[in-house]
């Protein structure tokens, strides 16, 4: 998830408690690409979707989004489908973490979620927080990033945070 | 102002005096624990973290349990990644098919996990620890390379919420039905972010393994980590298993709690959660007609002696219904020994149940037993999501042992009296 990114793209309107079964079926599970996973996102739950998802669309859902299972494997498959961001009325912890860590932009915004539609056109500030939705007109705020998960999102994941970790360590001669 | 028992461990594990709810910390971790499905993704973060070592050889465990034994050759393939990591890195615990178990059942029996240990496993059910008074909960694959790495790990300490369990227990019922009703309660994400602490009189009789089972579905309520105090109970389980010196840390009487329940258990049934939620929970004698194919039996959540025990009570001189098949997955090698032993595998062939060696197959419905469309499980494991079993039109109820196994006998959802007496 770069800083300073502007993300467009129409948006998936799904409801609450999108668990990571349905977002990647533990059947697909020995596959590790994106690109594997991609192929099956959310088929359970809307066989259509990986065929109709366009490159940049967005998935737009209620609250505890990604609960169930830690696979990583959930995250990865969403962006293997070609989405560049989910926004929803909260997130699931460990989806959350996971989705930091492998560079899945994720918002929290409920008014957002509240307003939009599947076939919306949004705009997404990521650096801002700002979430703009075209097709009615109307901006909205999400919640900020905590400064330290603000710190490995700018190192561009939790991989670059810890090689630097494990360089500062080797200079440092621990 | 006094500490929960969650903040002293991440105090303690943070060189901290004290922690406060909403802080973020970077914590030592005990132990380090991936599976087969997570294992692969963490070795290759590790490997693009540019680290050659980890932490410590004896605090990182690998458990091919999923996919095991090998389902197909992806799996196999994924397996032969964990098994040339484990030799590369000269892993103390690395456990092979034959002497594998379901790694939350399997840790604690082979006295990895302690009371006051700080534990991640890259697996939501590694809240389970929690039973002997650890914090223990679940990361993704990435987080765990950096626990691998570093044997560290970042974690934004929980606000806590108390769960006091008062009354007297009915037969039949146990810790499954209890964090079954608990759920019901407060919804998937009634704990989401936080600690549920379980306590009372209630707990204090329950056995480890129903403590175990309770402290497993933490996270289906969206818990970071369940836990209990470690009390002579704890200390008399651990006697025997324990590989090193521990700490037993406690809440403190004035520790701070974002909410407190009283959940009085008298006269409370056996309970069950209905597709497909975990919350979606009635008593046994309120489900309704509802006729099953199949009944599994296992699990992280119910895959331990106890469960063993009160199914085979259930099973004992009666036969499974024959539209039924019956599957029987205890945790761990041991649990399997002991069942030998004790003559329940008697029991359960004779019943017409099938028995299998540990796997996590049928409960994420990856292998050993998975749903065709259209048909319904009563199991004792701890997800019933859409697909979660099998085929996506398929259906799972939650319900603990002795509910599935009377179920096994009358074809349909009963409560067990009506099997047993």
């Amino acid at each position: 998830m770069s800083a300073g990114m502007v993300l467009e793209g129409n948006a998936w309107r799904y409801g609450r408690d999108i668990d990571t079964d349905v977002i990647i079926p533990a059947r697909y599970l020995t596959a590790t690409t994106p690109e594997e996973l991609g192929a099956h996102c959310l088929e359970d739950l809307d066989p259509d979707f990986v065929r109709r998802v366009r490159p940049g669309d967005m998935l737009v859902a209620e609250d505890n989004f990604g609960s169930g299972s830690s696979r990583e494997h959930a995250p990865l498959a969403i962006k293997g489908c070609g989405v560049s961001c989910v926004i929803a009325s909260s997130f699931a912890r460990i989806f959350y973490r996971n989705a930091i860590n492998v560079g899945l932009p994720i918002l929290e915004c409920p008014e957002a979620v509240a307003e939009t539609e599947t076939g919306h056109r949004l705009r997404v500030d990521l650096e801002a927080g700002r979430v703009e939705n075209l097709t009615i007109g109307k901006i909205y705020h999400a919640q900020p990033f905590p400064e330290f998960m603000r710190e490995i999102i700018s190192r561009g994941g939790l991989v670059e945070y810890v090689r630097e970790r494990l360089r500062e360590r080797e200079e440092g001669g621990a | 102002m006094g500490q929960t028992i969650t903040e002293k461990i991440l105090a303690a594990h943070a060189g901290r005096e004290e922690v406060r709810p909403g802080e973020l910390l970077n914590v030592r971790v005990d132990l380090a624990l991936a599976n087969d499905i997570t294992a692969p993704l963490a070795i290759e973060a590790f490997r693009k973290m540019g680290a050659e070592r980890v932490f410590h050889p004896g605090k990182v465990v690998l458990v091919p349990d999923h996919f095991t034994p090998a389902r197909d050759i992806a799996a196999a393939r994924n397996c032969a990644l964990l098994r040339e990591f484990a030799r590369e890195q000269g892993l103390e615990f690395y456990y092979e098919v034959g002497r594998v178990g379901i790694e939350h059942v399997l840790l604690p029996e082979q006295g990895l996990v302690l009371p006051g240990d700080l534990v991640v496993g890259a697996d939501s059910h590694t809240c389970t620890y929690g039973a002997l008074g650890a914090f223990s909960t679940g990361v993704g694959s990435t987080d765990l390379a950096m626990a691998m790495a570093l044997g560290e790990v970042w974690l934004r300490v929980p606000e806590s919420m108390l769960f006091e369990y008062v009354g007297e227990l009915p037969p039949w019922v146990g810790g499954k039905d209890l964090i079954l009703h608990t759920i019901g309660l407060i919804g998937v994400d009634g704990a989401r972010y936080r600690a549920m602490e379980f306590t009372g009189p209630v707990m204090e009789e329950l056995s480890i393994d129903s403590r175990f089972a309770m402290a497993n579905m933490a996270v289906e309520a969206g818990a970071k980590n369940g836990i209990f105090r470690a009390d002579g109970k704890t200390l008399a389980w651990l006697e025997d298993r324990a590989r090193r010196s521990f700490r037993v840390l406690e809440s403190d009487p004035d520790a701070v709690y974002a909410r407190r329940f009283t959940i009085d258990v008298s006269g409370m049934q056996p309970q069950v959660a209905l597709p497909h939620l975990p919350s979606n929970v009635r008593p046994v004698t309120e489900v309704g007609e509802v006729e099953v194919d199949q009944v599994v039996i296992g699990s992280c959540t119910n895959g331990r002696l106890e469960d063993m025990e009160v199914a085979a009570s259930i099973l004992q001189g009666r036969r499974v219904h024959p539209r039924v098949r019956a599957i029987v997955f205890p945790g761990t090698q041991a649990v399997l020994l002991e069942m030998v032993r004790r003559g329940w595998m008697e029991v359960f062939l004779e019943a017409g149940a099938a028995v299998s060696t540990p796997t996590c197959g049928p409960c994420l419905g990856g292998h050993m037993g998975v749903l065709a469309k259209g048909e319904r499980a009563v199991a004792t494991t701890n997800r019933n999501f859409v697909g979660r079993m099998g085929d996506p039109e398929s259906e799972v109820y939650l319900s603990g042992p002795a509910v599935a196994a009377a179920s096994a006998v009358a074809g349909r959802i009963v409560h067990p009296e009506e099997v047993a007496g």
